[in-house]
């Protein structure tokens, strides 16, 4: 009888992977020709990327045209970019007077010293900035109108670029107390108080935001006193406000939910009542978990901005269509919008990349 | 606070009636019956510039649903088409389907509305259209279709269609019973086709064809017949489409992500193959996370289709722009939108609702 | 809890100082400009000829020419006007809620909105109609061979409304495409999106002016509608109508006795043989305290703007790219229809 025992001496070495499953082939081989049906989506994608790829940049950069100043300058096959040398002012300020575009520059700066200590609580210095952040509103609303020493400058100067990042802000800065409010509202005991706030919610949810702007622009002035002159891009801020408000107040609501309950229990275990439990326990909490959603109602509130358009006012966009419609620049559509777009992403895209953090740093300090 | 707020509706109330007074203003929905005394181009009912401004509004309705309902099938599609290719195994598609979706989601809406549109109306004019085999056409007014249009025997080929599907519903309720009672499957996807594509085509074909096409013919200024499809609702269709498939994309990749690992992994195991898996059990899962947000999805892009009034299209919006204009009454005209909206949106919420317990039944 | 009734005390408060404010009419037009010692003007949002800033991006335009005339008489300084920008949609509420204290933005004068919308017109500016503009290249002759063209309108105006009518009256079909205000349907037309575009005739010449190749286009014969354009005010203030209604008549009453921009000071300086001259430029009789203005008003209307066929040479005539004729807007000596009122 023999054994099937066997002994070695020496320890069998791992051997590398066959070749084919490692490397650039064998990435290439798991990632995109695993099966007949991969290897066909792959060549179908190099396929789209071949058709856009190349052409998109010899249109926007080989064969563009650069400089000129009229469509008529522009002689190769590729994009007319000659415009935005000539027009870059007007869509980022609007008719703003360029001697006080540094009100603008500046408004905008002042933004992120009062950001940072809502963001980044643990900042030194945090309880004094917050102050700052609460007044910035008021300080960037003095910037950009004036009066008191300022020149003034009518908001009917506003527009381009500056306008959608003024009604964005406003909108979402002082839509935060009403939101707030609602939410609270909305899980209000008083079943009054409950009602209105649900109704209010979801009736500014339910509609679209073009219908406000024609209530902003046709409507506000029938409920408003005759002496009561407001004027478009204020009444636009307001109805945008109230727009907004329902939408923060669902994120809000979020975030009360979120809250285990232990919270409101101790608060009143320790006697605090009603306001001061909200203002020192459950909205501090609230909030901070709130802050992705609310990045991200910015986001849509800042794009939607751009329906200004349809009351008449001059943002980027609209100061971009009617640049089109100038016989010196007729027919420039694609580059307009192309560079419209690439604006709006930049800046849509990063804050969203930053609330998708935000979320996953809450996420993990659970 | 609610003092507060009685003293601020009180406070619009009292404004509004006097202003109303003092500007002479007319109130009330009278005027719905008055004659609109304008055209609109696309209308699905019978109109005429004689209607009245409530039957316009009732055109621009039915336009923002056919936009809506459109623009809801295709951004389905778009949107689990790009959802479940971003988790595709396929390295170059995913990045492709992000690379949508994310550029997409963080342009303006109308910006992409009107970019499309620019694109449309940049097409060949109507003496150089672009023609599909001499019976449909594209040009910088949009597609001219044939239009079918039914003769005697019809009637016969929809009602055999009907009764294929009844029996298609039939079949695939007797296959799920007989699975449950036995275990055996039965091709059912392949039977249910094959009755309701080929009981109308039997039907069509053995009736000589009862189905007669108008086909456009060009004219002096456009073609004339056919079914003009307007570059205002193609754009806005698709423009509709692209945006809210790339939130939908969105909800259907957190839904599938959110299905446990191990489903996927213990239906590997039992032998399903990817696309069975998928099928069977993963998606089964998902849309229990998927559907809550895709109904909200498919609110938004009925409250978007009002983005129509920036490139013409008649929707609601538009038309009730223009009776507001024609008969003045902001009051009148901005209330009914509000109503028919706010509306839309509560059959939506019924409808989720609804959709929700039907799944926490199923579910076990 | 203390901060509902504080709440309710200061609502109430706000309430009753608001509800009390209301019940002042609004009829003092004159006072409030004058105290904001700026005229708010409604204008066209661009519109060749009539509204459009030139290479410094200031206003003018044969429409802003009017807002000048009536800061003028009012504050004694054309500059001192505030434009708004209006669109055919929201023209009227931006008048009627006060946003503006003038609507100068090629308006038609029609019976719905002098009675149902509750404004006061203060004449007619300029005597329009509407046309067809269209590709010479597609050899139409006639509007009555329009049938089955896709024409291009802008939304919200009596325009819509006539060429409905046209078109159902003549038994032709045709496919509206509505466009926003003028601009866009330059670009809507130009692309080629509609064969024809209606308008003002005034507005087509503006538009074709501003075309690559104005004379590969034309206006068709058919003029389908009467359109007095002219400025409007609220209705119930008859102080302000008047000066709207008298600034307008000033220009037409000075081309009529050849005051012009240039001798106007001259004029008012020494008396002239015409007492009516002399009247409307203040140096004799007192017309100006019976409106509540200056004296001088007249004088500052015509330094600051010219007479009316000055001011229409300026921004429309044959020597601007427009080149309309002059027309029924000449004077009833000249075969127009302009027949200033006395200033008596």
């Amino acid at each position: 009888m023999s054994t099937f025992h066997r002994t070695t001496a020496e320890m069998v070495t791992p051997r590398p992977p066959p070749p084919l499953s490692r490397g650039v082939i064998g990435w290439l081989r798991a990632n995109l020709f695993s099966s007949w049906f991969n290897a066909a989506m792959t060549l179908l994608a190099v396929y789209l990327l071949w058709l856009l790829v190349p052409g998109i940049l010899r249109w926007g950069l080989l064969d563009a045209d650069f400089a000129g100043t009229t469509r008529f300058d522009c002689q190769s096959a590729g994009a007319c970019w000659a415009w935005v040398d000539q027009r870059i002012y007007q869509f980022l300020y609007g008719f703003y007077p360029p001697e006080q575009a540094w009100r603008v520059n500046l408004a905008l700066t002042l933004l992120i010293p009062a950001l940072l200590p809502v963001l980044f609580d643990r900042m030194p210095g945090a309880r004094w900035a917050r102050w700052f952040s609460l007044a910035y509103p008021f300080v960037a609303a003095f910037l950009l109108v004036g009066g008191y020493g300022l020149a003034e400058v009518p908001t009917d100067r506003f527009g381009g670029f500056m306008l959608n990042v003024a009604v964005g802000l406003a909108g979402i800065l002082l839509s935060l107390p009403f939101g707030i409010l609602l939410a609270l509202g909305r899980r209000s005991q008083l079943p009054l108080v409950r009602l209105l706030s649900t109704a209010f919610i979801e009736t500014f949810r339910g509609i679209p935001l073009v219908t406000f702007m024609f209530a902003a622009a046709l409507l506000l002035p029938i409920f408003l006193p005759p002496r009561f002159n407001l004027d478009l891009i204020m009444r636009v801020i307001i109805l945008v406000t109230m727009y907004a408000s329902a939408y923060i107040a669902e994120v809000v609501r979020g975030g009360l939910q979120s809250l285990p309950r232990g919270q409101y229990e101790a608060a009143q275990a320790l006697g605090l009542g009603y306001w001061r439990a909200m203002r020192l326990v459950i909205l501090p909490q609230a909030l901070k978990v709130s802050i992705p959603g609310i990045v991200n109602t910015f986001i849509a509130l800042f794009k939607d901005t751009t329906l200004v358009i349809v009351i008449g006012l001059f943002d980027i966009l609209n100061i971009g269509t009617s640049m089109i419609a100038n016989p010196n620049w007729l027919g420039l559509g694609t580059e307009v919008y192309a560079f419209i777009s690439i604006f709006f992403f930049v800046i849509c895209f990063a804050m969203s990349r930053y609330s998708l953090h935000l979320e996953r740093r809450l996420d993990v300090g659970r | 606070m609610l003092a507060g707020i009685v003293a601020l509706l009180a406070w619009l109330v009292a404004n509004t009636a006097h202003n109303l007074e003092t500007r002479g203003l007319k109130t009330g929905f009278g005027f719905l019956k008055d004659p609109a005394f304008f055209d609109i181009n696309q209308k699905l009912i019978e109109y005429s510039s004689r209607s009245s401004f409530g039957r316009a509004l009732l055109v621009g309705l039915l336009n923002t649903l056919l936009v809506s309902a459109l623009g809801i099938v295709a951004a389905t599609i778009l949107g689990f088409a790009a959802g479940m290719l971003r988790l595709s195994r396929n390295w170059l598609m995913a990045r492709l389907a992000t690379a949508y979706v994310e550029f997409t989601r963080n342009v303006p809406l109308l910006l992409q509305l009107i970019f499309w549109w620019s694109l449309l109306t940049g097409l060949p004019g109507v003496q150089d259209s672009l023609s599909l085999g001499n019976v449909a056409f594209l040009n910088n007014r949009g597609a001219r279709l044939p239009a079918p249009s039914a003769e005697p025997g019809f009637g016969m080929v929809l009602a055999g269609a009907g009764m294929a599907v009844v029996a298609a519903i039939a079949v695939s309720a007797w296959a799920k019973r007989r699975r449950l009672a036995t275990g055996r499957g039965f091709p059912v996807a392949a039977i249910a086709i094959g009755l309701i594509v080929g009981v109308p085509t039997t039907l069509f074909l053995a009736l000589g064809q009862p189905l007669a096409w108008d086909v456009p013919q060009p004219g002096r200024f456009n073609f004339t017949g056919g079914i003009q499809v307007t570059p205002e609702l193609v754009a806005l269709w698709w423009a509709l489409s692209v945006y809210t498939g790339a939130f939908i994309a969105e909800g259907v990749r957190g839904g599938i992500l959110s299905v446990a690992r191990g489903q996927t992994e213990a239906a590997y195991a039992l032998g399903l193959s990817r696309g069975a898996t998928m099928r069977k059990v993963v998606l089964p899962q998902a849309l229990c996370a998927i559907v809550p947000p895709l109904t909200s999805q498919y609110l938004n892009l009925t409250k978007n289709s009002s983005l129509a009034v920036a490139i013409g299209y008649q929707d609601l919006v538009s038309v009730g722009g223009t009776v507001l204009n024609q008969s003045g009454r902001a009051l009148e005209v901005v209330s009914i939108w509000i109503v028919v909206y706010l509306g839309l949106s509560l059959l939506t919420s019924l409808f989720m609702n609804w959709y929700n317990r039907r799944i926490a039944l199923v579910e076990r | 809890m203390r901060t509902p009734r504080a709440w309710i005390a200061a609502a109430a408060a706000v309430a009753t100082v608001t509800l009390s404010g209301i019940g002042v009419t609004n009829a003092a037009t004159l006072e409030d400009v004058r105290a904001a010692g700026t005229l708010k003007c409604g204008i066209n949002t661009g519109l060749p000829g009539f509204a459009y800033t030139d290479d410094r991006g200031t206003w003018t335009g044969f429409d802003v020419a009017y807002c000048q005339a009536l800061a003028a008489a009012v504050l004694g300084d054309p500059t001192k006007v505030r434009y708004v920008n209006v669109s055919a949609a929201n023209r009227f509420t931006a008048l009627a809620s006060g946003e503006i204290d003038v609507l100068s933005r090629n308006t038609t004068w029609t019976f719905q909105r002098d009675n149902e919308l509750g404004f006061t017109f203060a004449g007619v500016s300029y005597y329009d109609g509407q046309g067809f503009l269209i590709r010479r290249s597609l050899r139409v002759a006639s509007a009555k061979e329009l049938n089955g063209a896709s024409v291009c309108i802008q939304r919200g105006t009596t325009t819509e409304l006539n060429l409905a009518d046209y078109f159902r009256a003549n038994n032709l079909r045709y496919e509206p495409v509505p466009i926003a205000d003028n601009e866009e349907a330059r670009v809507a037309y130009v692309a080629g999106r509609c064969d024809v575009y209606t308008a003002d005739a005034s507005a087509l010449a503006a538009t074709k002016s501003a075309l690559q190749n104005p004379n590969d286009h034309m206006i068709l014969p058919e003029v389908i509608s009467k359109e007095p354009l002219g400025p409007l005010v609220r209705q119930g203030d008859e102080r302000w109508s008047d000066i709207a209604r008298w600034t307008l008549n000033v220009l037409l009453a000075a081309e009529e006795y050849g005051v012009t921009q240039a001798n106007v000071r001259d004029m008012a300086r020494a008396a002239t043989p015409n007492p009516e001259v002399n009247r409307m430029l203040g140096s004799e009789g007192s017309l100006g305290a019976m409106l509540g203005l200056a004296p001088n008003w007249a004088v500052n209307v015509i330094a600051a703007v010219g007479n009316y066929g000055e001011m229409f040479e300026r921004y429309l005539g044959a020597r601007t790219p427009l080149g309309l004729p002059r027309g029924l807007n000449a004077l009833y000596k000249n075969g127009g229809v302009l027949y200033p009122l006395p200033m008596r």
